[in-house]
């Protein structure tokens, strides 16, 4: 077999493999642009997006067009001699003019656009995101809803991630609680984080917005339509970046009235007396869901911990030492490190039932019992 | 003529000179810029087969959904360190390495100004690619904020990984900072008689705008990733706002550093591209003045366009139009190069050899990059889409079809002259039609991924960006095994093959197709004179 032959025939096995994997892959629905659009920005911002492919798809087929005319047809093989020009100023100038004419005529409604995007003035709720590493917390500021706060953590169970169980229709992007808005409210979102640089991305309404620690940035939206538009955070945030969706429902009028009572509700209803004075299994078995849902990120449901990184908690000298040092940590935090200071997050009873749950589980066998009012002496 | 007086030296080589140390003291002590490209070169093949990997380990992770074989802090650590190792160990060494073999032998210089110099800026680097893979075996791993290493991420992560990337990143610098002083001052003062820089090829031209484009923003790399260091380990609190910082400061810092370093990657590649499509069209380069200004243009604007990398940190909207405006403005200088490539095509002579097929196929693939370029630089579609897949789609587009291939199609163009052999056509246009179809495949499906709404740097993923990810991951595969043709086809060239003639491709331009080939190891000891 000749070189050439032999070539040929890996390249057709080659080619064949390849076939084959995307025959298998043909069947399946495949999304070629932008999501559905919820919002009149969101919707000019498609526009513009399908606008600038017809541009760019334009000027491809000419300039490749000319380019391909002369692959086929000024070929040394067919025995032409080259030409031998070089320059000419006219050709130059035209093609620095037209590219700017076209600029200008893609600017114009960009421009538009931008400006109406970046618009928050007379917004009729405002909320205000916080990232935390790795989940949302929500404040409602102002508007119908003041005063409703709540966190969002994924949903997703870590069985479905790990493969041992079959994934649910929305795979790491579902989360325990929403964001509730009415539809055609405009919706100022306020975003600030916690710890890390986190993003507040939800493709459907068009709003990415970066959530700086220390600072407070904003965006806004106007859902055009009810339904459930999901998101992520899109900033690369740590080890669960991938990990903290964001869900937002939008809702009719009515809905949102309902929605916010039922809230407000529950939020009387959970609200713990902070004089209260718990029993041992019972604030056990409250830590324990705290635990799960704010601490097993890095320390682990075995309380392991992922060390050097995230130490272990089962024998570790702080959660089985003096009580204060314990709670100090959990409450404010440890410079400088992911720990993050839980006291802005979690009401009292929660850091004393999770303290007393770090303390008396695993390998850790303190016996001692943290009330909510030892957390309230440790915040101040 | 001089230069087949001195063909001698080429079969006798280096052994030629007794008193020169061999074997691994000659690679170490070697002041010669022929000898100090090759190690360039294979450092730099070696750190893309490393990088590579790593490339890979991300790909296999992403072929499903769900967690297979990387956990979520080791995912961050392979593409943090594969965007390091790439940009830093692989792209930026690769044109160094053309530039130490071919500057003095295109400006008719017997070697580069600062032999010693040379030397060093070479032996820093694999110090520096050592300490980047060491990172990945201490305790809490390698560098996992993305190649970006944006504060507070960095400052937050513990471990000795994160400072070990920050020295390496600081040699790396001090590398490519005297290898742009040892390049400046050799194109200033070193060109033979008569050739003036509106005579110079466009290689060296765009490889002399580089340098000072290195020069001005690798300083700036290194100042941020100080105060990173000194955030980290000496209380000082420039990314901290509860110290009076503030954590966007570090992106203006390395952005400011970050887009020149774009066209600090790109621009030697458009000089090789420049010269491979004169010699294969068989007609001179259309509009070569328009070229040297066009690329100096892009090279200035690259200056006043960081933030449109930060569209959504929330600066104020008349910053978003500034930098939106300037962004586009460098679309205007790019499309004068691609005009000017294709110009120099039309009703020439044209074959296409290897050389040639990769630099069409730079052409198409980086104007598409340069497309979704100007899709990006337009603020309200990139809120959509910063930080997704569109972003990495758009970056492969640029970086791998347009500086990889252009570093493909100048080894194939330049090959002969360095080895005395020619490598096999056939292999070489299999490689080439291997990397375009599998590249493709990896990059064009990830524009779709992006649109769809699929972030970055995530090693797992909702369930509707599953085919498209196996679409990829495949590409990917068929990617980095056809890089092994390339490799193999280097080394029987290397080795042996048809003798090349001193200029293999008859309609090439320039002062190397006078040496004979293989280059002798001191080549114009005597200048030449351009007339």
């Amino acid at each position: 077999m000749t070189k050439q032959a032999k070539w040929a025939n890996m390249l057709r096995l080659a080619g064949l493999l390849v076939l084959v994997a995307v025959s298998g892959l043909a069947q399946a629905e495949y999304k070629l642009n932008f999501q559905e659009p919820a919002t009149k920005v969101a919707q000019n911002v498609y526009d513009l997006h399908v606008w600038m492919m017809y541009i760019c798809g334009f000027i491809f087929v000419v300039v490749f067009g000319v380019m391909f005319y002369s692959v086929f047809n000024h070929r040394k093989s067919s025995g032409r001699t080259p030409a031998t020009f070089h320059e000419s100023t006219t050709v130059e100038i035209l093609w620095t003019v037209v590219p700017t004419l076209i600029l200008l005529l893609m600017a114009w409604p960009v421009t538009v656009t931008l400006l109406e995007m970046r618009d928050s003035s007379n917004s009729d709720i405002t909320i205000k995101a916080t990232g935390y590493q790795w989940k949302w917390g929500y404040d409602y500021l102002k508007g119908e809803g003041e005063g409703i706060k709540f966190m969002s953590v994924l949903s997703t169970p870590k069985e479905q991630i790990h493969n041992s169980a079959p994934k649910g229709e929305h795979y790491l992007l579902e989360t325990d609680t929403h964001v509730v808005v009415p539809v055609g409210k405009k919706i100022r979102m306020l975003t600030t984080a916690n710890d890390v640089i986190h993003a507040w991305f939800v493709p459907a309404l068009a709003i990415k917005q970066d959530a700086i620690p220390g600072f407070i940035r904003d965006a806004s939206f106007r859902p055009s339509r009810e339904g459930v538009f999901r998101g992520q955070c899109a900033e690369l945030c740590g080890k669960d970046h991938a990990y903290m969706p964001i869900v937002v429902e939008v809702v009719s009028q009515e809905k949102y009235t309902a929605w916010v009572a039922d809230q407000q509700k529950k939020m009387a209803a959970a609200a713990d007396d902070p004089n209260k004075v718990w029993a041992l299994p019972e604030m056990l078995k409250r830590g324990e869901a705290v635990y799960l849902q704010n601490c097993v990120a890095c320390h682990q449901a075995n309380g392991k911990g992922l060390p050097p990184v995230f130490p272990a908690l089962d024998g570790s000298k702080i959660a089985t030492g003096p009580k204060a040092g314990h709670l100090e940590i959990i409450v404010n935090g440890k410079p400088g490190t992911a720990m993050a200071a839980f006291g802005k997050q979690l009401s009292d009873t929660d850091l004393a039932a999770v303290a007393t749950y770090e303390r008396n589980s695993w390998g850790n066998k303190v016996g001692d019992l943290v009330q909510p009012n030892e957390i309230k002496a440790t915040r101040k | 003529m001089e230069a087949t007086a001195q063909g001698h030296d080429a079969t006798h080589g280096h052994g030629h000179h007794g008193h020169a140390p061999s074997g691994l003291m000659r690679w170490l002590t070697t002041t010669n810029h022929k000898d100090i490209g090759t190690l360039y070169l294979w450092f730099s093949f070696a750190m893309f087969m490393v990088g590579g990997v790593m490339a890979l380990t991300i790909r296999a992770e992403l072929f499903q959904p769900g967690l297979q074989i990387l956990e979520p802090e080791r995912f961050n650590q392979m593409t943090t360190l594969h965007g390091l190792i790439m940009v830093f160990g692989a792209i930026m060494p690769t044109f160094v390495g053309f530039a130490n073999w071919m500057i003095p032998m295109q400006i008719g210089a017997k070697d580069m100004a600062f032999g010693r110099l040379n030397n060093w800026s070479f032996w820093l680097l694999p110090p520096a690619a050592t300490l980047l893979v060491v990172s990945l075996f201490v305790p809490g791993g390698a560098a996992a904020a993305g190649w970006t290493l944006y504060a507070p991420l960095t400052v937050q992560q513990q471990g000795v990984g994160m400072d070990l990337t920050i020295f390496a990143v600081h040699i790396l610098g001090m590398s490519s900072i005297m290898g742009s002083i040892n390049i400046i001052t050799t194109i200033l003062n070193l060109r033979a008689p008569g050739m003036t820089l509106m005579k110079m090829p466009m290689f060296p031209w765009t490889w002399l705008i580089t340098a000072y484009l290195i020069i001005a923003v690798m300083p700036v790399l290194a100042g941020a990733v100080t105060m990173i260091l000194t955030d980290r380990h000496f209380g000082t609190s420039f990314f901290n706002a509860a110290g009076g910082g503030d954590p966007v400061l570090f992106q203006h810092v390395f952005w400011f550093f970050g887009h020149p370093e774009v066209y600090i990657i790109i621009l030697p590649g458009f000089g090789v591209i420049s010269q491979v499509i004169q010699a294969f069209s068989r007609k001179p380069l259309f509009g070569y003045t328009s070229m040297v200004y066009a690329t100096a243009s892009i090279a200035i604007l690259s200056f006043f366009v960081w933030a449109h990398h930060m569209y959504t940190t929330g600066m104020p909207v008349s910053g978003q139009l500034y930098f939106m405006y300037a962004t586009m403005l460098i679309a205007i200088p790019t499309g004068v190069k691609v005009f000017n490539w294709v110009a120099t095509m039309w009703r020439g002579a044209l074959s296409f050899e290897t050389p040639m097929l990769f630099a069409l196929g730079f052409i198409v693939l980086f104007t598409l990059g340069g497309f979704s370029g100007l899709v990006l630089a337009m603020t309200p579609v990139d809120v959509q889409m910063q930080d997704t897949y569109y972003v990495v789609a758009h970056f492969h587009y640029v970086m791998v079809a347009g500086a990889l291939f252009s570093a493909f199609a100048a080894a194939y163009y330049w090959l002969p002259k360095w080895t005395g052999h020619m490598y096999d056509e056939t292999m070489g246009k299999v490689h080439f039609w291997l990397t375009l179809v599998f590249f493709n495949m990896t990059f064009f499906v990830q524009h779709f991924l992006g649109l769809a709404g699929m972030p970055r740097r995530i090693p797992d993923y909702a369930l509707q960006f599953t085919e498209f990810n196996q679409i990829s991951t495949i590409g990917a595969f068929g990617f980095g095994l056809s890089q092994l043709v390339f490799l193999y086809n280097v080394i029987t060239c290397i080795r042996g093959g048809p003798k090349a003639p001193a200029k293999p491709w008859d309609g090439a331009e320039g002062l190397e197709w006078d040496l004979p080939s293989p280059a002798p190891y001191h080549s114009w000891e005597t200048q030449p004179t351009v007339k």
